[in-house]
């Protein structure tokens, strides 16, 4: 050793900037960026799937058929991710399927959102009879089996995307009643609510303003988790083929179309399907566990 | 005492029942009681004594198993135990306010200190949104927030602790009411924030000549701020009059231990005098005195009849047999007791 032993090397301190970028990193350095980047990618494919798209997702040509993926023998840069069993462009379903994802998605998790909120704040806020007829419904719905429930609802309104946005809303909105209605009870013994009912505000004007606006934070994780629960679910029903109606183009639906073609070799047709719903689910279910731990009261520290 | 009071309660009665009447809680019981404009009046008890049911009993906002079971409460000419919900909401907030027992917490978090002053102005006046948060620049003034036109954008996590409750003050105060009702609103803060804004109290009860109705179990409080001291004691009004009588000369034998228990300065040897036992289970009240398991000169008919309520001075209520039976007729059974 070239340094005596009694004299100690202490790091020079680092300069100001580099620790504010440290303060950040501790603040948002959990921040869930690959995750955040694959949603917003599918997002953006979504939104702008038509100039994406190479090919039209629902015409195919017949001579083209079963084309494999451009690495491998037989596949060409023309159908970059091969073609299925009408010679349709896998790549193009693809990215068409996207938009089906994100709007069933989204929508439903805000319609569930949006009616199980409100009923939680109503059956938490106002008690009684209320609470206990909006209740047993919420356990009565919960004792249904969620998906056999939404597929005898899709066989009754019969499919279409905007159905399914329905059938999922009214499928799951109990998880947000139940709750948002827990979430309520606490807020309403909290003295700022007091103070509301003893200053004359009406009970309809407490609920608006003092107990909607806190509970939005709960609303918000419980959405982003169940974004995973709802992309699937639309998957599996695309997939019975009781969901997006077949020329559209849905990644429930190819997994479906190409599920015989897998005992033959015809692995892209399922794998890429597969691989995009597992991606955005997973996605969801990150952001959703850091958005729980950012925001949820009960987690976060005060 | 000129004319009617601002608010008198009538032999005012509210029951907490559960199990479909299987179980009763006498919270208040039969409490007669006034208030004149511009006068303070002390309630004070132990904890669990009706006080805090009381207070809710004024402003109609009891819990759904808490019920009015009797009485009348005359408030400006007009009885609030008659009035609809509706007409209950017109005058909360505006000619009765009320600031809870922890206005730390009484502030939601989401939105600015301006929106919530003028939260109560825009429900019970129809006032613009300027004006209203015009009002409430000048409530924080009122109340002593410095730079009033910067704070008024804040939010309650930018406040300090004394500011948050004169805040507080500020809402209760905004629609300039009759009646400010304050259940234990010192009790989280430190002595000198305390005293600060026990004077605010005072200023503004001064300049607006409202009555205000002090709810503590602070007696030093009592002391300093209030004109009138009524004593509960499970649910019932043992002793009520001038807070100087009371002070001076207290009748009833709780009042007195009340008094007793006060810690002196000097007095540095003596153990503190606490009242021996616990106050009764409200549900199952005794047939007499609800005082006379722990009254030291409690005799036999303390224990077998409710003492009745009894007036010696035009000003001074008292509800014990002591003033009624002269000390000759009084067997004292209770020999245990009566050593004490």
């Amino acid at each position: 050793m070239s340094t005596p032993s009694d004299v100690v090397v202490l790091p020079s301190p680092s300069p100001t900037p580099r620790r504010a970028v440290r303060r950040l990193a501790i603040r948002f350095g959990d921040f869930p960026v690959i995750p955040t980047a694959i949603l917003l990618a599918v997002a953006l494919v979504a939104i702008f799937a038509n100039q994406l798209a190479p090919h039209n997702p629902e015409i195919g040509s017949l001579t083209a058929r079963f084309k494999p993926p451009f690495w491998q023998t037989g596949g060409s840069m023309k159908y970059i991710l091969g073609t299925d069993q009408l010679g349709r462009d896998v790549l193009s379903r693809l990215i068409f399927g996207a938009r089906v994802s994100m709007v069933v998605g989204i929508m439903a998790v805000l319609v569930a959102g949006v009616v199980g909120t409100v009923l939680g704040i109503l059956s938490g806020y106002l008690g009684g009879w209320v609470d206990q007829v909006i209740m047993r419904v919420t356990d009565t719905w919960l004792a249904l089996p969620a998906l056999t429930f939404a597929i005898f609802l899709a066989a009754i309104v019969g499919p279409s995307m905007w159905n399914i946005v329905i059938i999922l809303g009214v499928t799951y909105w109990t998880r947000y009643a139940r709750v948002i209605r827990g979430e309520v009870l606490s807020l309403r013994e909290r003295e700022f609510v007091r103070l509301a009912v003893v200053a004359g505000c009406s009970k309809w004007s407490i609920m608006a303003r003092h107990i909607l606006p806190n509970v939005v934070n709960s609303a918000i994780v419980l959405g982003s988790l169940m974004l995973g629960v709802v992309i699937i679910t639309e998957a599996t029903l695309s997939f019975l083929g009781v969901g997006v109606p077949p020329p559209q183009p849905a990644w429930g639906l190819m997994l479906s179309d190409g599920k015989q073609g897998l005992m033959v070799g015809y692995w892209w047709l399922t794998v890429f399907p597969g691989l995009c719903i597992m991606l955005m689910v997973l996605s969801a279910n990150l952001i959703g566990d850091w958005l729980r731990v950012k925001l949820d009261p009960q987690l976060r520290q005060l | 005492m000129a004319g009617e009071p601002l608010l008198r309660l009538d032999k005012l009665s509210t029951h907490y029942i559960a199990g479909g009447g299987l179980r009763v809680v006498r919270a208040v019981d039969e409490v007669s009681l006034s208030v004149n404009a511009g006068e303070t009046l002390g309630i004070v008890g132990e904890s669990g004594s009706g006080k805090s049911t009381l207070a809710l009993t004024i402003m109609r906002v009891l819990p759904m198993a808490a019920k009015i079971v009797g009485g009348h409460m005359w408030f400006e000419g007009e009885d609030l135990v008659q009035k609809t919900d509706a007409e209950m909401r017109e005058i909360r907030g505006k000619r009765i306010a009320m600031v809870l027992q922890d206005p730390m917490a009484s502030l939601n978090p989401l939105f600015s200190i301006g929106n919530q002053i003028a939260e109560p102005i825009r429900v019970h006046e129809r006032v613009s949104r300027a004006s209203a948060w015009e009002r409430a620049r000048g409530l924080l003034k009122a109340v002593r927030i410095p730079s009033p036109e910067t704070r008024v954008k804040q939010f309650p996590h930018e406040m300090s602790g004394g500011m948050r409750q004169r805040i507080v003050g500020a809402i209760g105060m905004s629609c300039e009411p009759r009646l400010l009702i304050a259940d234990e609103p010192t009790t989280s803060l430190d002595l000198t924030i305390q005293a600060q804004y026990l004077n605010l109290l005072r200023d503004l009860q001064r300049e607006h000549g409202l009555a205000l109705i002090f709810i503590t179990h602070n007696l030093g409080i009592v002391a300093k701020m209030c004109d009138q001291l009524a004593v509960m004691y499970a649910g019932r009004l043992v002793e009520a009059g001038p807070v100087s009588r009371i002070f001076n000369a207290p009748e009833h034998p709780y009042t007195q231990a009340l008094l007793n228990s006060i810690p002196r300065m000097g007095e540095r040897d003596q153990r503190l005098t606490a009242i021996a036992g616990q106050p009764p289970d409200l549900s199952a009240l005794p047939p007499g005195c609800a005082f006379a398991q722990r009254c030291p000169q409690a005799f036999h008919r303390c224990r077998s009849e409710a003492p009745p309520v009894l007036h010696p001075r035009p000003d001074h209520t008292l509800r014990c047999w002591l003033s009624v039976d002269a000390p000759a007729e009084r067997p004292r059974v209770l020999a245990g007791a009566a050593a004490v």
